[in-house]
């Protein structure tokens, strides 16, 4: 029987240190078993490598950044939806979720599906909000403060021991040793990713991945977990392996219940050494590392087109532990034509 | 004494403890004991297996075998900590 085909937009196709998922997402949609796929990407700048892989992505149009606005995200993705007919889009970043989220509506109405998890839910488990999260679903997270500004700083020794974390509110942290390179880390993270920063304990362990897929009813449609082996100067895993850890499922288990999450996830777990499990961080969309899923029998792009096209999709129930992701940096050869289209026209 | 059920232990001597991800290699020795401790052998019978079976002796053994068996549990590969040393 012919698989169906549906035209499925991604974005992340940026590969630079800190990578995004849309390439790991796109391999696992060409290997999924239930349908065919023309891959569109989105992209932002005209260096993503996912832009020039031509093998994977059938064509690539450029959109605004968040900042941009809403309207004018959605009539460049009306634009698109004319020439490619979309039936799916997966965001893949965090800054690009609200208006994502906000456009889900319309976007359904003109044939577009996507799962992305409610505003509601997006907001909740903000790093900003981890605190209330953390009581009001009984999980454990460690301390953390918002700080809106740098004179605040002198204050945090009397609630924070050193080392401490000093994270942004989308993306990046460091660990801060002193007052002084708080305030340092700061001013750097607060002018790449405006306020506030937030302020967290440091808890001494090991750290620990869950990816996975919620339903949106509380049912646990994919679960994960990986430990980091190679860790980047980004904090970012280079290599991992799957693991089997009851308590970090059972975790992740509740959280899918209470939240009645809907989507892909990241959980950025530490246990320490009293084998206590604290919820650093909920990433509200697929890791870069995701084709580590696929490639041990749990495909969740796959499955979370299936749910976003309504259709009833079976939990995962198993798969293979102590198998590794390694990953590698390819250098690509790209006509300056290329380039050249993508940035004057935004369409490759 | 027992090794952890979930712990896999190759021909080759790669520990993998599937709970933590974490991974360790042991020489041939070390993983004739592994296998011994898997068999339920107790100390004793571990000590005396080796001893018979390589140029070393007693004390020597016991000595390696207890430093052997301190870093299992310091990883968290070991059960119990019933019948430790020889």
């Amino acid at each position: 029987m012919k698989k169906r085909q549906f035209n499925i937009a991604v974005t992340g196709l940026n590969a630079i240190d800190s990578p995004g998922p849309g390439v790991s997402v796109i391999r696992a949609l060409h290997e999924a078993a239930s349908f065919d796929v023309k891959i569109i990407g989105l992209s932002y700048e005209s260096l993503e490598p996912g832009i020039y892989m031509h093998d994977i992505v059938d064509r690539t149009y450029s959109i605004p950044y968040p900042s941009a606005g809403i309207d004018t995200l959605l009539s460049r993705l009306e634009y698109i939806h004319e020439k490619e007919n979309l039936d799916v889009i997966i965001p893949n970043f965090d800054a690009e979720l609200y208006p994502f989220i906000k456009l889900e509506p319309k976007l359904k109405g003109m044939g577009i599906h996507m799962f992305l998890p409610t505003l509601h839910q997006f907001e909740e488990r903000h790093k900003v909000n981890l605190n209330d999260f953390g009581k009001k679903y009984g999980i454990s997270v460690p301390h953390s403060k918002v700080i809106y500004d740098l004179n605040t700083v002198h204050s945090l020794p009397s609630e924070f021991s050193f080392p401490m974390i000093v994270k942004g509110k989308f993306y990046d942290a460091s660990i801060a040793y002193s007052i002084e390179q708080v305030k340092s880390y700061f001013n750097k993270i607060s002018a790449k990713w405006g306020l506030p920063i937030i302020i967290q304990e440091f808890i001494h362990g090991t750290e620990f991945n869950v990816t996975g897929l919620g339903d949106g009813k509380g049912n646990t449609i994919a679960a994960v977990p990986m430990r980091k082996q190679y860790i980047t100067d980004k904090g970012k895993a280079w290599g991992g392996i799957t693991i089997s850890d009851e308590k970090m499922l059972e975790m992740t288990r509740t959280f899918l219940r209470k939240t009645k999450w809907r989507g892909g996830f990241e959980l950025e777990l530490m246990k320490n050494k009293d084998g206590e499990l604290y919820l650093l961080e909920i990433n509200p969309r697929l890791p870069a590392w995701i084709y580590l899923a696929v490639g041990v029998g749990q495909n969740i792009p796959e499955a979370l087109v299936n749910l976003a096209l309504g259709e009833n999709v079976k939990p995962f129930t198993t798969y293979d532990v102590g198998k590794m992701f390694i990953r590698y940096a390819w250098d690509m050869i790209v006509d300056r034509e290329e380039f050249e289209q993508i940035s004057i026209y935004g369409e490759l | 004494m027992k090794l952890r059920k979930n712990v896999a232990v190759s021909e080759a001597g790669l520990l993998f403890n599937p709970v933590t991800g974490e991974s360790f290699t042991v020489n041939p020795i070390g993983v004739e004991i592994l296998n011994l401790i898997r068999e339920d052998k107790s100390p004793d019978q571990i000590s005396k297996a080796i001893v018979d079976k390589y140029s070393t002796d007693q004390t020597t053994f016991e000595k390696d075998y207890d430093d052997f068996i301190g870093i299992l549990y310091h990883h968290n590969l070991l059960e119990s900590h019933e019948e430790t040393t020889i």
